[in-house]
């Protein structure tokens, strides 16, 4: 009973990452139809992000991780000005294939910058807890907590805001909002300034916990997609619930049958979903 | 029609200088290291080729292409080592096996469209791959598979047989094979298949309107450049001796689809242009520390901002100028 708890427990702080990076990736797949495909590799910049600034300058982890966030905002933004936007008219497959390019030169940059070796993070926040026969480290419960921090804000600031009404209206009827007086540009770049900013904040709370390295992006990036498939694009509670629900089943099944099939398992899903319904579990068409 | 004659005439011209240059390589470079670089390259070529039949033509961007390689690479491998097959008859078990599996995976991801085909084909990549590696009791896993001897020599009536030893005999084998992949799918690009092909592509609901079998018409062009992929694996893993999961990687596919953009999408001699000039440029630049991947998502990103057509868009395009301000 206990491995099954702690099983969970590992599995909601995955499902937190995931939530993290399959939210930012809804926003920018769902609202503005731009396969990002390079999300995980700025999910992996966050992380050598937070990396250099808590060991080079020695800050401390909250500083780090804020920075980490802003910077990787901007990147967002100029991948978005740069890159996307003169895609903007064309077909998503376009955006697709620039995206693989971006990997390419973020994931093979960081290799020739860092090298291939995973980097440890300095350990913080590692004091125990034990509840109900099981351990915790004070980071996964940092993470829990942190994610769904963000995901409140979040809802109030797309809910609340004007700004965040901009989004939601674009996201409803990109035309119609334009004709309402909404600079869908500058949506764009506020929906990509947001969706890295979360990917760079999943990144920077499981540094700490796994290691960093360049090609931490690539499963992610796959499991994100496997999410919002799932969960249905553009939706965020799909993303959310969709994020936990991948993190337990992939704890649990590494916990009771085996780790090195972990991503057969859940592209299989992927796969197998997408045989029988073609346009995901909620898709519209 | 006086000029399309002329430049259909002058472009069967280019065509048979190019043969001839081709068969005639080995007769005046000696270099091993050179014949490597082309044998390398005809079989990145035809890869590309046959990823250019489902990309390119059909409109379906299918990222398992470098699965298909490596599953026919790792047909053959474990064919020859562990069941004693002769090459030949590994060849083509190879490649009915990869064209099975691909049948298999083709069946369900072709009825997705656009972006999910392309995600759905891509973890179909991965979980190969991951098979790959974590089956050690089957490939070995990240040990590899190693000495796969080189294909078996090919009897001839009195005494005498084809060999495979020296490195123009490979380099002949694996022309041969290019040509054969060139010549089908040029014939079927040119034919009325080649035709429902690029109708698919164009528009799929349109398609269907005027009576063709859209999903049928996908399966086959994908069934036909899955054979391609396995040969090609097929003729990697029999002239390098060794094969690594690395061989399936998704990396493989992407490189493959840099090949076929840089090259020209969707044009018969682009994804040729691109597999040659990459694949030479980045064994010549070997010693130099160029990061070749960064350059090649620079290129990627470029190409799909600037040079839609690639190399042989840009071509035609100021060829098309060039003309219209030569005829004023």
């Amino acid at each position: 009973m206990s491995l099954f708890i702690q099983q969970v427990m590992n599995g909601i702080m995955l499902g937190s990452v995931y939530s993290l990076v399959a939210l930012g990736l809804t926003l920018e797949y769902g609202i503005l139809h731009i396969p990002n495909f390079a999300h995980g590799a700025l999910y992996m910049v966050g992380a050598y992000f937070a990396f250099l600034l808590a060991t080079t300058l020695g800050l401390n982890f909250w500083l780090a991780m804020i920075i980490a966030m802003i910077s990787l905002a901007l990147i967002g933004v100029l991948v978005e000005r740069l890159v996307y936007r003169p895609l903007m008219l064309e077909s998503p497959l376009s955006s697709f294939i620039a995206a693989i390019g971006l990997i390419f030169i973020f994931v093979d940059g960081a290799l020739n910058i860092f090298g291939p070796d995973f980097k440890r993070f300095p350990p913080t926040h590692t004091q125990v807890f034990h509840i109900l026969g099981t351990t915790i480290t004070f980071q996964r419960i940092i993470i829990v907590a942190v994610t769904v921090a963000l995901i409140v804000l979040l809802h109030f600031f797309i809910k609340k805001t004007t700004m965040g009404a901009t989004i939601e209206a674009t996201a409803q009827d990109r035309e119609g909002a334009q004709l309402m007086g909404i600079n869908v540009k500058r949506v764009r770049m506020m929906v990509f300034a947001l969706g890295t900013a979360l990917a760079a904040a999943a990144a920077a709370l499981i540094a700490p916990i796994h290691l960093v390295h360049p090609g931490m992006g690539g499963p992610v990036i796959l499991k994100a997609f496997v999410i919002i498939i799932l969960g249905g694009m553009g939706s965020t509670p799909g993303a959310i619930i969709g994020g936990f629900m991948l993190g337990v089943v992939e704890s649990l099944s590494g916990g009771y049958i085996s780790t090195s099939y972990n991503e057969v398992f859940s592209f299989g899903v992927l796969v197998a979903v997408l045989a029988i319904r073609p346009t995901g579990l909620f898709g519209a068409r | 029609m006086p000029t399309m004659a002329k430049l259909y005439s002058t472009r069967r011209l280019l065509c048979l200088l190019l043969i001839i240059f081709s068969l005639t390589i080995p007769l005046y470079v000696n270099s091993r290291f050179y014949l490597h670089i082309l044998i390398i390259c005809c079989i990145w070529a035809m890869a590309a080729t046959s990823m250019n039949l489902i990309m390119g033509y059909t409109g379906q961007v299918n990222l398992a292409h470098g699965a298909f390689f490596g599953i026919g690479a790792y047909s053959a491998g474990l064919l020859i080592l562990k069941l004693g097959f002769n090459f030949w008859p590994a060849l083509i078990l190879a490649c009915a096996i990869t064209v099975f599996l691909g049948f298999l995976i083709g069946l369900p991801a072709l009825r997705t469209k656009g972006s999910y085909f392309a995600i759905g084909t891509m973890c179909f990549n991965v979980i190969v791959t991951v098979i790959i590696d974590s089956w050690e009791d089957l490939t070995g896993g990240a040990r590899g598979l190693l000495g796969i001897p080189r294909p078996a020599p090919i009897p001839l009536p009195f005494g005498k047989e084809i060999t495979f030893t020296s490195m123009a005999s490979n380099y002949y084998l694996v022309l041969f094979s290019l040509f054969i992949t060139i010549l089908v799918v040029y014939r079927i690009v040119h034919s009325m298949m080649g035709r429902t092909f690029i109708a698919v592509r164009g528009n799929e609901e349109l398609a269907e309107s005027i009576g063709i079998h859209a999903m049928r018409s996908k399966l086959l062009s994908f069934l036909i450049s899955t054979f391609f992929a396995g040969w090609a694996g097929v003729l990697y893993a029999t002239y390098i001796g060794f094969l690594s999961p690395e061989i399936s990687d998704y990396h493989v596919t992407f490189e493959l689809l840099t090949y076929c953009l840089i090259g020209g999408l969707g044009t018969m001699i682009g994804p040729l242009i691109g597999a040659f000039i990459l694949t030479i440029s980045s064994e010549l630049l070997h010693g130099i520390a160029v990061p070749r991947l960064v350059a090649y998502g620079f290129l990627l990103v470029i190409i799909m901002i600037f040079l839609r057509g690639g190399i042989v868009g840009g071509v035609r395009g100021l060829w098309l100028s060039f003309t219209r301000w030569g005829g004023r």
